[in-house]
């Protein structure tokens, strides 16, 4: 893929999100995915990684409706009549990932499913004029 | 795991009232309060000159009141002064890691006493920017981006306990009744009233304005009406801590020199600490601390004791679902078990293993970084059998634990002590 010359940081991680890109890396010495990328295995020390690029499709392992949220999404119009779910999400490839999960109802979590199928969608907001991309995921 | 080289003690313990106490109180006020609650409680007395260095726990002082460099600052403020005074941090167990440095640094018999400050004033700061500082105990790159807040990490760990072990709201709820009904009983908390004492007044405010009085039969009607607002769900209001001014005091003395200030002093018999990712998403359960875990599996080997061996214990209720997971990651019940405990009525004060007599982080009040050194006040007053008011356990406990947890579980501190 495109990323395979690109250094193992937060950087280049981040760069493929705002590229609407949802990449890992992968320990060629024992097969232990990491997303966010690693540059350093935490299994068996190696640093013979190798980028790859996930599925985005996984399922809901644990989530939040949040109605006292973040300035951040204060700032994206959020709150108590208007609140939004973090999610945690466990890839079908195996790591877990965090994101905003959307496509939902928020203010009625309770018909909001752990175990559900879900996939990555890429969330666009304006800051300081410039475009930010965002992970995040919504019901297949 | 090793032994302690030698043995420690708490020989005196105290604490500032915990509330809302800025601007009329800052740390030092907070501090030097704590510090003189605790000379007042060793028995023979304690002076600086009796103290060989000072450990501070303190989360973020740096965000709340613009002021780094706490080390000297509180070493000053007691005629500490020129010796060494170090601050430690790990969000919310910031000062159960004083505590812990303190007792190994004695142990290597490098210090004969060591005075532990834990402090935090954090109403400085407006609502917002409290919960926005507390944000930063947890993964700044790639939770907080994600809309992640503090309530919302513990939330997110309890819909996977929910889902797992059919845990529900009334459980999380039972936490909060009790811890309230213990801050009852404790002068030095921030809350002093029962959830069912808050919702008659409550009641009485209606009726005073002329407005409709709701018909709540009981406590948990209350909890699940609009009054009780949902902060990040399955999380409410009363699911969370309090936001705190405080401080406390602890000094701590090898077994050489211990009898000197005390004849009943309260020994350690275990410590342990543990790491886990900072992100929830880099672990690999939910529904368990490993750090918790961890920092227990080696204070019970160090003690030599297991967890029935444990008669009271203060246990890091940041959220309700946190004391609960803690009674799971310590041992005390099976996974999953805990609730049944709970609605048996076992941590009680009155119960088999009371927790969080203090009222806990729910009514004492959580001022973050002080609230480690707090939890051993408390332990340090029951097994004395010198707990205030009414909250003292009928038969005396001789062995307790502590369990300090720092942001969303990434660090723990878990420490065991016998008098
Ligand atoms: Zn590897």
């Amino acid at each position: 893929m495109s990323e395979v010359k690109k250094p193992f940081t937060i950087e280049s991680y981040l760069e493929n999100i705002q590229n609407k890109k949802l990449t890992g890396t992968k320990c060629k010495d024992c097969g232990e995915m990491y997303v966010p990328i690693r540059k350093l295995c935490k299994k068996c020390s190696s640093t013979n990684m190798e980028w790859i690029e996930m599925s985005g499709e996984g399922k809901l392992a644990a989530f939040t409706s949040i109605t006292v949220g973040t300035p951040l999404f204060v700032e994206r119009g959020y709150g108590r009549n208007k609140p939004y779910c973090f999610s945690v999400v466990t890839l079908k490839e195996g790591p877990m990932i965090s994101g905003q999960l959307v496509g939902v109802d928020e203010s009625k979590p309770e018909t909001i499913k752990i175990g559900m199928s879900v996939k990555a969608t890429f969330l666009e907001s304006e800051s300081n004029g410039k475009t930010r991309v965002d992970l995040g995921f919504e019901p297949i | 795991m090793g032994k302690l080289a030698r043995k420690v003690a708490i020989v005196g313990a105290g604490m500032s009232k915990f509330g809302v106490h800025y601007p009329k109180k800052r740390n030092p006020d907070l501090w030097v309060d704590a510090w003189l609650d605790a000379v007042q409680k060793t028995d023979n007395g304690i002076g600086p000159k009796d103290v060989d260095a000072c450990y501070v726990g303190n989360f973020t002082s740096d965000l709340f009141n613009h002021q780094g460099h706490l080390g000297p600052q509180i070493a000053d403020l007691v005629g500490l002064c020129p010796k060494p005074a170090s601050r430690f941090e790990g969000a919310c167990a910031s000062s159960g890691i004083a505590l812990r440095q303190a007792i190994l640094a004695i142990a290597s018999g490098a210090h004969d006493v060591i005075a532990v400050a834990g402090v935090e004033c954090m109403t400085e700061q407006p609502t917002v920017k409290v919960t926005d500082a507390l944000a930063a105990a947890s993964d700044a790159l790639f939770e907080y981006p994600a809309g992640a807040t503090f309530p919302g990490l513990y939330a997110t760990v309890a819909s996977a306990h929910f889902k797992e072990f059919g845990t529900t709201e009334e459980d999380l709820m039972r936490v909060a009744i009790k811890n309230h009904e213990n801050g009852v009983e404790n002068p030095y908390a921030q809350m002093q009233k029962s959830i069912k004492q808050l919702m008659e007044s409550k009641k009485k405010k209606c009726a005073e304005r002329g407005m409709d009085v709701p018909d709540w039969k009981d406590e948990f009607d209350f909890l699940k009406s609009s009054s009780n607002m949902m902060i990040a769900y399955p999380l409410r209001l009363f699911d969370c801590s309090l936001v705190t001014d405080g401080a406390a005091c602890l000094f701590l003395a090898a077994e050489d020199v211990a009898k000197k200030y005390t004849d009943t002093p309260v020994w350690i018999e275990g410590t342990g600490q543990g790491s886990a990712a900072l992100s929830l998403h880099d672990r690999d359960i939910l529904t368990t601390f490993t750090a918790t875990k961890e920092a227990a599996k080696q204070a019970y080997q160090m003690a030599g004791l297991g967890p029935k061996d444990i008669q009271i214990a203060e246990v890091h209720d940041c959220f309700t679902i946190a004391e609960i997971l803690a009674m799971e990651d310590l041992g005390f019940y099976e996974k999953g078990k805990a609730t049944e405990a709970i609605r048996n009525g076992d941590s009680k004060r009155d119960g088999s293993l009371p927790i969080n007599t203090s009222g806990g982080l729910k009514a004492k009040g959580h001022p973050v970084g002080a609230t480690g050194a707090a939890h051993a006040v408390e332990i340090f007053k029951q097994l004395r059998g010198i707990a205030e008011r009414n909250r003292q356990v009928k038969e005396k406990p001789e062995i307790a634990l502590t369990h300090n947890l720092g942001g969303s579980g990434g660090t723990c501190v878990v420490n065991i002590y016998r008098v």
